[in-house]
Order: C-alpha cells, then structure tokens, then sequence
C-alpha cells in the first residue's frame, strides 16, 4: 500500500505519468463539469439581462414603426380599423412588460418571433444572414488576429528600428480612421478608381442563384474582409507590442542575450511564449469589435449579411429581429471569452491549477 | 557633471515639447470648434451654378450636389462632432467616476451590481449598443449624445474600481487607518491625488472614441437629421457619388476626421505622459 501510493506520487510529479493518473483525471472532469455548468448558468443570466435590458429600451422608443414604414400620406388615406390593424402587426399597442415575457416565453421554446419587415421567422432570417457573413468575419477575426500578433511581435522585438516606426505608425493611423471610412476609401481605390473588384453585394446582380460560384462569392468577400481585418488590426497589434516590450525588458531576456542567444531566439523562445497568452485572451474579446465592424462595413458594401440587417431593422423599427440580432451577438461574445478561458489551460501549464477547465 | 547638465537641458526640452504640443493640439481644436460656429449659415448655402465642383482655388475641398462649398460643410460637421464629442465624454466620465468609486466603495452589493451592469454592457457589440439606446430614444441629437455618453464609461469604470480596491489595501492607506483618520480625509488625501489623473487621462482618451462612434452612428442614418452638415452624413452621402467618381467629396472630409481624432488621440498620450509620474521624465 505504501508502495503504491509512492508510486503514484512519483508519477504526479513526473510529467508523463500526469496524463495516466486515472483518479486525477476523474477529479479534473468533475471540475470541468461544474466550470461549465457555472459558465451556462452565467451566460442564461447575462442573455436574460440583455434581452430585457434591449426590450425595454426598444418599447421606450419614440419612434413609430408606422411612420417610419407605412409613411404619413399612406396612413392619411386609410380606415382606422385598417390603422389598428397595422399598430397590432407593429406591435405598437402591447404593453412592454406583457410583450416581453410574450417574447420570453417563445424564445425558451426556440421561437424568436417573426421579422416584421422581412414578414419570416427571426430565426430563418438571421440563418440566412449570418450564412453570408459567418465566413467574412471569421476569416476577418482570423486575419487580423494572425496579422496583429505577427507585427506586434515583431515591432515589440525590433523597439526602435524603422521597421517598428512604420508598422506602429500604420497601427496608429489605422486605429484613427473609422472603419467606415476605410471601406468607402477602399471601395474608391479597388472598385471605382481601378475597377478590379465589384462595388458590392455578395453575389453579381441579375444572376441566377443556381450560376452563382463560389468564384464569385469571394470576389465580392475580397474587399469587406481586407477592410474588416485591417480594422481589427491594430488594437491586437499595439497591444501585443505593448506586451512584447514589457518581456523584452525583462530580466530574463536580459540574462538570455548576456548569455549569447541571438536575438532571434530570444523573441521566439521568450518573447513568443509570452505575448501569446495576453494575446490570445485579445483576440478572443475581439470578437465583438469585429461583429461590431462587420456592420459598418457591411453597411458601406451592401453586404447582406447580419450587420446590415441589424441596421435595417433599427432604422425600420424591426423589434424582434433587432432583439434577436443583439442575443445572437451577445452569445458569440461570450463563447469567445469562454474559448479564451478554455485556452488558458491549454496553453499555459501554469493556469491548469487555478480551476480552469482541463 | 557637464553630461547631467545636457540630460537636465535635454529632459527640459522635451517637457517644453510636450506641452507646446498639447497646447498647439488644443488651439487648433478649438479653431475648428470656433469655425464651424462661425459658418453655420454658410454650410447651408446651396450654389447650383458650381455643383459637383472638383477641388479649385476657389473652392478647396470641391463642392457637392447642391453646390455647398465642402470645406465649409466639413469644418461645420467637425466643429459639431468636437463638441459632441467633448460634452459625452465628459459625461461618461462623470458616470465611470461615480460608478466605479461607487462599486470599490460602497460594499459587495454594489461591486456585484456595477460589474455585472459592465459585463452586460461589454457583452453586446459596441455599435449595435449604440444602435439600440439612439433607436430607444429616438435617434437624432438626443439618441446620439445619449447613447455615445451611456456606452463608454466601462472601461474607464473598471480601471478606477480596480485602482481604489489597490490603494485601499496598501500600506499608507492601512496606516492612515490605524492612526484614526476618517474615510472623507483618506479619500481627500491619500486617493484622489492618485485617482485624478487617471481620470483626467481617461476623460482625454475618451474623446477619440466618441468622435469616431459619433460618426459611424451617423453614417448609419441614426444620429442627426439629413439636412444638418454631420461629418457621418457627409460621408454616407458622398458614398451615393462614389461610383460618379467624385472622389473628393469623401476623402477630404473623411481624411481631416481621421486627423481630428489622432489630435484628440495624441493629446490624451502626451498629458498622459506629463502627468504620470513613471514616464514624467519622457
């Protein structure tokens, strides 16, 4: 018996056998369990409080769906039966509290409601939408993520030097221009100026679903995502340079360089190692930012994808889909702070104790 | 000796520089501000004898569709955002102040209250936030100011709870405690000298990001009304002669927003650097 458990501590403290240990194992599901139950329970909490919070503020607004969308002279000449009807449809005549545990009520049972402008369910509106702007923004939040850690590190490890200069002062200029902005200026460049790009949309105008390939999807997607990934760019770059510099003047990178390692091994063995942790934690968060851009710059190249409908529905008065926009987004939001939670103990030997999951 | 006399000159000089900075970013702000003012009327004045002017001597930024000098509509549109920009952020400091003093000070009630008010605000992307408050409170003016001021006190929030949760646990503050002095004194003495210019920075900081929301939130058709020379609405109207190749009646405008916002940008870094003691020394 005492052999054995010498054994085990033996082979706790041995690297490999770590993996082995079945009890230890079991222990870390167990936690695992309970780490994800607590961030369910957490992301209910956080859903519930946005939905409310965003449906009150809707039912405040001032704005009257029917102005906005019927018009004063159609309204003019119509019955006033015709006019209560419409305020039903727009749902102008519920009271806040009653419609919302209305709307509660179904999206627990996985009905979000129906679009008022697009006259489908939220749901099947949203899943068309977001089929045009999931690959967009992912390959957005992938590039500027991969292009930010990459110069950062690099401006971090050459402080000084012109290559720093030049990438910091793009960094700079690009986190000053709205991104709005960068698309009308690469839309006048690429595809007004040039002609190399089309101006917009997702797919040619006037033809035919079945024709079009995905040759011409990502032709149209070339611009939008160039412009989404350089606006998400420099937050993640400046950061990481930021960081870089801290563990560039660290005493450890100064022991390594006094020790002979050339300056190449030590941005990579020191350097890189960490910066990824703070910079995979930004590239997580970043994920709203880059849903958040994904509107504008949807807005500017008529791409049909989430972000546009979002601004269709708050300048129309779609509540439900304006609602189920914003739980859709607040969801992403938090599964990425959750995957960079995850991560961490992927990662980092070092955050496996502090109870993270794995 | 001499080399610490070069350093001392050297230093001197680059406070001297600091400062004639700030104060050089701060007179041409404020003389965009004053100019817009100025030509409120004229932005107005529509000339259809000279539309869709290229940029000339008379007219250096071009003239648009009506044959509004766009210069002027640019500085008019600036000046509104500048000041727009001064007032919500100067409000949602006052906010992150209140809130995040409140969250440190006032117990776990609280603490639990404000985080979870910055959790849910983080948790929704920031321009459909912005979207959802000018909608809830009826866009133009109002719904903008409104909802610029509401969504950027988080941060800034969470800074100064964390620093007042530090610099009730150090040591002078404990000491300070132990020798009887009361919260209003620690508060007056020890805490706000270094509360203060956080806040101020923060407050500088923030004016950028409320410049650049305003004009996105603009630009998507929910702040002010059309006819009001917006720098968002300029730009959301030149994209309509893009395709026409009337380049200029984006690039200009949208360029001195970009240098308007680095100004505010630059400012924030170089107060930021004369007020924090680590890097007072530049």
């Amino acid at each position: 018996m005492r052999k054995r458990m010498s054994e085990s501590e033996t082979t706790v403290q041995s690297g490999r056998g770590f993996w082995r240990d079945k009890a230890l194992w079991r222990s870390r599901w167990l936690r695992s369990g309970g780490f994800l139950c607590r961030k369910g329970a957490r992301l209910l909490l956080l859903l519930l409080g946005v939905s409310a919070a965003a449906f009150f503020l809707v039912s405040l607004s001032p704005v009257d769906p029917l102005q906005t969308n019927v018009g004063q002279a159609a309204l003019g000449s119509m019955s006033q039966e015709q006019i209560a009807r419409l305020r039903s449809y727009w749902g102008a005549d519920t009271p806040p509290l009653q419609g919302y545990a209305a709307w509660l009520r179904g999206a627990l049972s996985g009905d979000l409601g129906t679009s008022l402008l697009y006259r489908r369910p939220v749901l099947s509106v949203m899943g068309e939408k977001l089929k045009n702007s999931l690959w967009l923004t992912a390959a957005a939040w992938l590039l500027s993520g991969a292009g930010g850690f990459a110069l950062g590190t690099l401006a971090g490890a050459k402080q000084g030097t012109q290559a720093d200069r030049v990438i910091t002062g793009a960094a700079l200029l690009l986190s000053g221009t709205p991104a709005f902005f960068l698309a009308l200026l690469l839309l006048s460049v690429f595809s007004v100026q040039l002609g190399w790009l089309p101006v917009g949309l997702s797919v040619p105008i006037g033809m035919a679903a079945e024709q079009v390939g995905l040759g011409h999807r990502l032709v149209h997607a070339v611009l939008p995502g160039l412009c989404l990934s350089l606006s998400g760019m420099p937050n993640i770059l400046l950061q990481v340079r930021e960081k870089m510099l801290q563990v560039m003047e660290s005493d450890f990178v100064l022991f390594a360089r006094a020790r002979g390692d050339s300056w190449r091994a030590v941005a990579v063995r020191h350097g890189l190692r960490n910066v990824a942790l703070p910079a995979l934690t930004l590239q997580f968060a970043s994920v709203g930012e880059i849903l958040g851009g994904s509107v504008l710059v949807e807005q500017v190249f008529s791409y049909p994808g989430l972000g546009q409908a979002a601004v269709t529905a708050g300048l129309g008065g779609d509540v439900p889909l304006l609602l189920g926009i914003t739980v859709a987004s607040a969801s992403l939001v938090f599964c990425g702070n959750l995957m960079a939670d995850v991560l961490y103990g992927i990662v980092d030997p070092r955050m496996r104790k502090a109870g993270g999951l794995l | 000796m001499k080399t610490r006399q070069r350093d001392n000159c050297q230093r001197d000089n680059r406070r001297a520089k600091t400062l004639a900075g700030i104060v050089l970013i701060c007179v041409l702000l404020f003389a965009i501000s004053a100019a817009g003012m100025l030509w409120k009327e004229e932005a107005l004045v529509a000339d259809f004898s000279e539309k869709n002017l290229p940029p000339c001597g008379a007219h250096w930024f071009g003239t648009d569709f009506m044959g509004r000098d766009m210069l002027v509509r640019t500085v008019t549109g600036l000046s509104l955002s500048i000041r727009l920009g001064v007032l919500t952020a100067l409000v949602s400091a006052a906010f992150a102040a209140v809130l995040g003093i409140g969250a440190a000070v006032l117990g776990r009630a609280a603490d639990a209250v404000v985080s979870w008010l910055i959790d849910l605000m983080l948790g929704i992307p920031h321009i459909l936030l912005l979207i959802l408050i000018s909608y809830g409170l009826g866009k133009g003016f109002f719904g903008v100011a409104a909802g610029i001021a509401l969504t950027h006190w988080t941060s800034l929030a969470r800074l100064l709870r964390g620093e007042v949760l530090q610099l009730a646990e150090s040591r002078f503050v404990q000491m300070a405690r132990k020798l009887g002095h009361g919260p209003g004194y620690i508060a007056r003495i020890h805490m706000l000298p270094h509360l203060l210019p956080q806040l101020f920075t923060g407050l500088i900081l923030l004016f950028s990001h409320a410049v650049l929301h305003e004009a996105s939130i603009t630009f998507l058709g929910f702040g002010l009304a059309p006819e009001q020379p917006a720098i968002g609405i300029i730009l959301s109207e030149s994209m309509q002669y893009l395709s026409m190749g009337y380049w200029w009646l984006g690039l200009f405008p949208g360029g001195l927003l970009v240098l308007v916002i680095l100004l505010f940008f630059w400012l924030g870094r170089s107060v930021c650097a004369l007020l924090d003691p680590a890097s007072a020394h530049l």
